[in-house]
């Protein structure tokens, strides 16, 4: 009796394992012969995080049958997920970054694609004084006059790389100058998290910050100036150089994305009534 | 069924075991042949268990050697594998009373697979364990695990069976019924060179006697003449029951 | 704390709706997680059974190497099989990464070492009780790794389950192989990473909450199957 007991959960035992091993081998294995075309896109986790792709994409793929598959992390790993060509095509915004990118031969065919800003975050008190200020270069002086806390990315994304430039325009050098200017080398969302339990302030791009829930006592101060400008641009992989880059289907994506009802795809997405990019494509085709 | 081919006689030449400085088995050179139950006798630490050890292979002696005559005939892995061993505290694996006597005829390879269990329940109802064939065997009792052991090694059918104080933590009746499996297998034609500290077991069971004492054979004798006339004064007091060093 | 009402009430609505992109997520993790733990397991028993019983050169070193690799921080694991798998690497042509296959190698790597340091420990045990008994059997060393591995499989099915706790847990690795793409890499903890760093930290926290009802219930059915299994062999 014990004995029959034991040889039966002897064999479930046995069963469960065999049958969780067959259903875990086919799955993935099913998952890579998807029965509909793919591709992959290495992209930020801007255009992710905001919801932009959750509301572009089912309506690209509705069109043409074709499943995109982002994977979002920062615009310079995202260049370096092109790079190796493990991505068809690559959708980022650091204009000088990407113009390197295609001159290495790494790319082909950039096009601008749409833009947002980039808005200046700090807490409600605001010890710096900067709020309403249409002027980021001097909020940023103002801000290092004050030692008020500052969170930087300092993870080399779009983000990143604005911020840095901005710095350069105020003639500071905040890194050497105390510890009030930290650097979480982390994404946008988990910058902003870090921002909202310093009560630091933080250069965001718009649409993580329309979208980001877990603001605390942050808000927004300073947006307007022109150099807080941030284009998005859309490049093909170089097939050349990875022959495996479908270069059909991502072609097709990228000529949707420009074309004039990509574009105004673009324009309806909105985060409570606020429009969070704005296409901006000069139609040339990829 | 004495008169089989067998790995016997079994010859010790000088063998010595020595670990950490301290000679364990000191230079004791015996045959045994394969006629009459043989007995080793002795004080505590006088190295029964580890003579035993050393002859069934398990330790290797530092000098010394230890040799089955048969062991041109059969070849060396053979050799041992017409022994076999019981030890004081059974180690039955963690499986059915049948699966751990048929786990050491598949082991033994002598028998097809087809053959094993009718061998094994044979062995199994010899030591009147054939109601428990399919309990697991680490639930049985002290006794019946024992018993269980000692039908596993019986049912390798081994030229030679060593027994390590086979009886040391059981009660007189389940010593008793190890005691009639081993004259069984006596009788089935299997040599039989026990340890026991338990003088009525050795007096019971003994046709021949070796005597140890601190790692020296002192006496290799008739059990008769051993118990009524020990040779030597340590052989002597150890019978009277002094404490013997 | 209101965060931990929210991330209660979140999980909750979790569970009950059966949200169909909760389920497919918790589908993905557990199949990655299963069969990583399933293939390191082939692998990891085997190999801590021949550590403990088998001496061969360079054991030693064999065995602190593995003992380290338990410790191995997921996101190295991750870029090793990243620079294995990536088209520029020696497996690119397989194209391989950004999917499940990729999530199932990295984790497989991670847990290997758990089940075969543990699996070396309990067979050591082990064999220091069998070994007089099973060398007299004629079972030589190599023979008594299958025999070992089956007599300590209550202790084993703790390994194991140490291993799956590692798989399920672990971001870093599948992060960077998986790519946490909608619908096809994203897991339990990735998309609790991704939910993070949203902010939308009740929804985070209520994904934790399932991962750690399903951790538990995992848990729980192995270790009532490995009682019923103790009571009956002894």
């Amino acid at each position: 009796m014990t004995m029959r007991l034991f040889e039966t959960t002897r064999r479930a035992v046995i069963a469960a394992a065999v049958g969780a091993a067959i259903w875990g081998f086919a799955a993935p294995a099913g998952a890579q012969t998807a029965e509909r075309p793919f591709i992959t896109v290495a992209s930020t986790t801007s255009t992710e995080q905001s919801g932009l792709f959750k509301h572009l994409l089912p309506q690209f793929t509705g069109k043409t049958g074709i499943e995109v598959r982002v994977v979002a992390v920062g615009t310079g790993q995202a260049l370096k997920i092109g790079e190796r060509g493990d991505a068809d095509l690559v959708f980022v915004h650091a204009r000088s970054a990407e113009e390197d990118f295609v001159a290495k031969g790494f790319g082909v065919g950039r096009s601008d694609v749409m833009y947002n800003d980039f808005v200046l975050v700090g807490p409600k008190s605001d010890p710096a004084g900067v709020k309403g200020s249409r002027d980021a270069v001097k909020a940023l002086q103002a801000i290092a006059r004050k030692k008020a806390p500052f969170v930087s990315r300092g993870d080399d994304s779009g983000t990143h790389q604005a911020e840095l430039d901005l710095w350069q325009r105020a003639a500071l050098h905040p890194k050497a100058d105390g510890n009030w200017y930290r650097e979480t080398g982390s994404g946008m969302g988990p910058a902003l998290n870090t921002a909202a339990a310093m009560d630091a302030y933080i250069l965001a791009d718009r649409g993580t910050w329309l979208s980001f829930k877990n603001r605390g006592d942050l808000t927004l101060l300073v947006e307007g100036d022109d150099r807080l400008f941030n284009q998005y641009g859309i490049i093909l992989v170089n097939p050349a150089r990875h022959a495996h880059v479908k270069e059909k289907e991502a072609r097709t994506f990228i000529n949707w994305v420009i074309s004039p009802e990509g574009q105004a795809a673009i324009a309806a997405y909105r985060i409570e009534g606020e429009q969070l990019f704005f296409p901006n494509a000069r139609r040339k085709g990829a | 069924m004495h008169a089989r081919a067998t790995i016997l006689p079994l010859s010790l030449d000088r063998v010595t075991y020595a670990r950490g400085g301290e000679t364990l088995i000191d230079g004791i050179s015996v045959t045994i042949g394969s006629s009459s139950r043989t007995v080793v006798l002795g004080p505590n630490g006088a190295g029964k268990s580890l003579l035993l050890r050393l002859c069934h292979g398990l330790v290797a002696p530092t000098d010394g050697a230890v040799r089955w005559a048969g062991a041109d005939a059969f070849g060396r892995r053979d050799t041992a594998g017409r022994q076999a061993m019981v030890f004081q505290r059974p180690v039955l694996l963690r499986r059915s009373a049948l699966a751990n006597i048929t786990y050491a005829l598949a082991l033994q390879g002598r028998l097809e697979r087809g053959e094993r269990d009718a061998r094994a329940r044979e062995a199994l109802a010899s030591v009147g364990l054939a109601h428990v064939a399919e309990r697991p065997a680490r639930v049985l009792s002290g006794g019946e695990q024992q018993r269980l052991a000692i039908a596993r090694a019986a049912a390798l059918e081994p030229d030679v069976l060593f027994l390590d104080e086979p009886t040391a933590s059981l009660d007189p009746g389940a010593s008793r019924a190890i005691e009639d499996a081993i004259r069984a297998i006596d009788a089935a034609g299997t040599k039989i060179i026990m340890t026991t500290h338990d003088l009525g077991q050795a007096r019971r069971l003994a046709e021949e006697v070796l005597f140890l004492c601190r790692g020296r054979l002192m006496e290799h004798t008739p059990a008769g003449e051993f118990f009524e006339h020990p040779r030597t004064p340590q052989a002597a007091a150890f019978l009277r029951g002094d404490l013997v060093a | 704390m209101q965060g931990l009402d929210e991330a209660l009430a979140a999980a909750w609505r979790l569970i009950v709706t059966g949200d169909t992109a909760l389920v497919e997520i918790v589908a993905l993790s557990l199949k990655v997680s299963l069969t990583a733990v399933f293939c390191a397991a082939v692998v990891g028993l085997p190999l801590g059974a021949v550590l403990a019983l088998v001496r061969f050169p360079g054991r030693g070193p064999v065995i602190v190497v593995i003992d380290a690799l338990m410790g191995l921080p997921p996101v190295v694991a991750g870029l090793f099989v990243y620079l294995l798998l990536s088209r520029a690497g020696p497996l690119g042509p397989y194209g391989l990464l950004f999917t499940p296959t990729a999530m199932v190698i990295a984790q497989t790597l991670l847990v290997i070492p758990i089940i075969a340091a543990l699996t070396r420990q309990v067979v050591t045990d082990l064999w220091a009780e069998y070994c007089e008994q099973l060398t007299s059997l004629g079972a030589g060393r190599l023979r008594a790794v299958p025999t070992l591995l089956w007599d300590a499989r209550s202790s084993l099915v703790t390994a194991i389950l140490a291993g799956l706790g590692r798989a399920m847990a672990e971001v870093g690795a599948i992060l960077v192989v998986g790519g946490n793409i909608d619908g096809v890499t994203r897991t339990m903890t990735t998309a609790i990473a991704l939910e993070t760093s949203k902010g939308d930290l009740p929804l985070a926290l209520g994904l934790g909450i399932v991962l750690l009802v399903i951790v538990l219930a995992i848990n729980a059915a192995a270790h009532m199957l490995g009682a019923t299994a103790r009571r009956a062999a002894g």
